[in-house]
């Protein structure tokens, strides 16, 4: 073999290595962020965790019962809110939208998506915190249910789409009227995918902190209702990692592997869903 | 309507096609709601405008390119957190762009498709792991690993330097900027990957019989082929750091300087929004918060629109090809 041919070997080894390394190192973080949340947080979690209200800095046997309860509550009521009208845009955008409008909307629903998180939180305080004249869990709520609402949209549009031409047709050759169609044909045939998303769309909005930040803020007990600050697993876990406390700081690993754990549960089974369903019926 | 043709003609009217019985209803509740999207997105952008009026009447331009921020005389300027954002964001292109095309590359063009499916899955989990989750970890190891390993090595090597001066304390833009490059980078191999694999076989056959070994035929055919796949893709991540909140507050030490080195502690748009708008007092205050809300949804946008334009292009020029 010439040198330069040598070089150039050389070269390709070194070269293809080291895109293989980038590949373990960027593929190996997840193992990393789980092992290290599973060493420490397995450590403080107990029953007393997921039924106690929060006790002071330095006291044990403290929970996070209502942070729980509360984003529960919250995520709840952005599905309410986000998954019927994520939906309904879904099947117009696919159904019945025509060129202009429907890139339109197709574009708003995009931009929505990518609105930062913060931003969202900002625009709630406007609209729900400042009118109402306190921080409340419908405040969270709605917050998260934008962003619900764009993700379900787009996700439904695209299953609704992958439906094959022919089904459409032979709904419609039968002489169903095209919304017979829709709820009868088309939007069963898609239901896996549009389910996926939709729970993809939940466990997203499930971590997200930011929005709630000013508009549930937080809550130490038990809430009463919609229009009062609430409690949520992200804020805690944030709340208590930056504050100076030992034993806070073990409530926030603990609170940080329940959310991770959930997180990562809902996204496993959503893929496992679309990779055993083949997708759609023959 | 009293004769099957009159029918016809007034159902066949709204956007697509034939609507009959119960159709134009099925259509005007998801009109209803497909609208509602569109007013929401209209709506916050009022609601930005104008809940920021205060400051961008007291303010006006000068908000942008001024480095005061007194909550207690209500001077408000924009500059130290735009310096961080861009700074942060930039830090942390800097090093996932490499790690990120390298190991889109190698699970697109080395990798057995079981196994390129299998890193390819992790690396997307990793995407839906919470950024309070990493702004956790990070507080507990890579702060105190900064403070103690690589920032004083840093400081003794390129101390000479203007980037690495000054105390470390652990927290800053540097340990910002890796935080976001973690949390960039799984956007960056799943988007460059589509784009990589959507080269035509022919391409990377061509080099080859020409005589280019494979990393030849990888970095001087493949990867410029797909380059605004992978430009987009870039872009995805940058948009995602920029507006990045949680993971960012609680690294980078929340002080709204301007500092040269990377080791300082900053602030950003979006972690200065999550740290002071509860405890904002005053409208002017209030609303210099909302403004820079503003200026980061501008930001975001603007980069979005971008990141879409370039996929959308590569996309359409792959499936021509197909």
């Amino acid at each position: 073999m010439t040198p330069p041919n040598r070089r150039r070997n050389a070269i390709n080894n070194v070269m293809l290595t080291l895109t293989g390394v980038c590949a373990v190192v960027t593929s190996s973080t997840l193992i990393l962020v789980l092992g290290y949340l599973l060493y420490n947080g397995g450590k403080s979690l107990n029953l007393s965790f997921f039924t106690n209200l929060p006790v002071g800095q330095g006291e044990t046997g403290g929970g996070i019962a209502n942070a729980i309860v509360g984003s529960a509550e919250m995520v709840g009521l952005a599905a309410l809110i986000g998954i019927p009208v994520g939906l309904m845009a879904g099947v117009y955008l696919s159904e019945f939208s025509g060129k202009t409008f429907g890139f339109l909307i197709r574009y708003t629903a995009d931009l929505l998506n990518g609105v930062p998180s913060i931003v969202i939180g900002l625009f709630a305080w406007t609209v729900v915190v400042v009118p109402m004249k306190t921080f409340s869990a419908l405040a969270g709520g709605v917050a998260l249910s934008l962003m619900l609402i764009p993700i379900t949209a787009r996700n439904t549009e695209q299953f609704l789409q992958e439906v094959p031409r022919t089904m459409r047709e032979g709904a419609l050759a039968l002489g169903a009227s095209r919304w017979r169609a829709i709820a009868t044909v088309i939007v069963p045939a898609a239901r896996k995918g549009i389910m996926t998303g939709i729970i993809l769309g939940v466990a997203r909005i499930s971590g997200e902190t930011a929005p709630l930040l000013f508009t549930a803020l937080g809550n130490q007990f038990w809430n009463t209702g919609l229009n009062q600050p609430t409690a949520s697993l992200p804020v805690v876990i944030y709340t208590y990692a930056t504050a100076p406390y030992e034993s806070w700081h073990r409530q926030a690993w603990a609170a940080g592997l329940v959310l991770l754990g959930l997180v990562l549960v809902a996204n496993i089974s959503a893929r496992l869903i679309v990779s055993r369903g083949a997708s759609l019926p023959k | 309507m009293s004769t099957p043709t009159a029918a016809v003609r007034t159902y066949s009217k709204p956007v697509s096609g034939r609507l009959r019985g119960g159709d134009e209803v099925a259509w005007a509740v998801t009109f209803f709601f497909a609208l509602l999207i569109l007013g929401v997105t209209l709506l916050l952008v009022y609601e930005l405008w104008s809940a920021s009026a205060p400051s961008r009447e007291k303010f006006g331009f000068g908000f942008l390119t001024s480095k005061l921020w007194n909550p207690v005389t209500d001077e408000f300027g924009a500059l130290p957190y735009i310096y961080g954002t861009v700074l942060t964001s930039f830090l942390a292109l800097l090093i996932s762009v490499p790690l990120g095309v390298g190991a889109a590359v190698y699970l697109s063009e080395l990798a057995p498709p079981k196994l390129s499916n299998a890193l390819t899955f992790l690396v997307e989990l990793l995407a839906a792991v919470p950024s309070v989750i990493f702004g956790l970890i990070a507080i507990f190891t890579l702060i105190p690993l900064m403070r103690t390993v690589v920032g004083p090595a840093l400081k003794s090597v390129l101390g000479w330097t203007p980037f690495f001066t000054g105390p470390v304390f652990g927290v800053g833009y540097l340990t910002a900027g890796i935080i976001l490059a973690i949390m960039t980078f799984p956007f960056i191999i799943s988007v460059s990957r589509e784009a990589l694999m959507s080269v035509p076989r022919e391409q990377r056959e061509a080099a080859l019989a020409l005589g280019a070994t494979k990393w030849e035929s990888t970095w001087q055919i493949v990867v410029p082929f797909a380059r605004l796949g992978i430009f987009g893709s870039i872009f995805l991540g940058l948009a995602r750091a920029l507006g990045e909140t949680m993971a960012v507050t609680m690294v980078i030490g929340n002080s709204p300087t301007i500092k040269a080195s990377l080791l300082a502690s900053g602030h950003t748009i979006a972690a200065v929004v999550a740290s002071e708008f509860t405890e904002a007092t005053g409208k002017i205050y209030t609303s210099a918060l909302v403004e820079l809300g503003l200026v980061l949804f501008v930001l975001t946008m603007a980069i979005n629109a971008l990141a879409q334009l370039l996929i959308l292009i590569t996309t359409k020029k792959g499936s021509r090809k197909a």
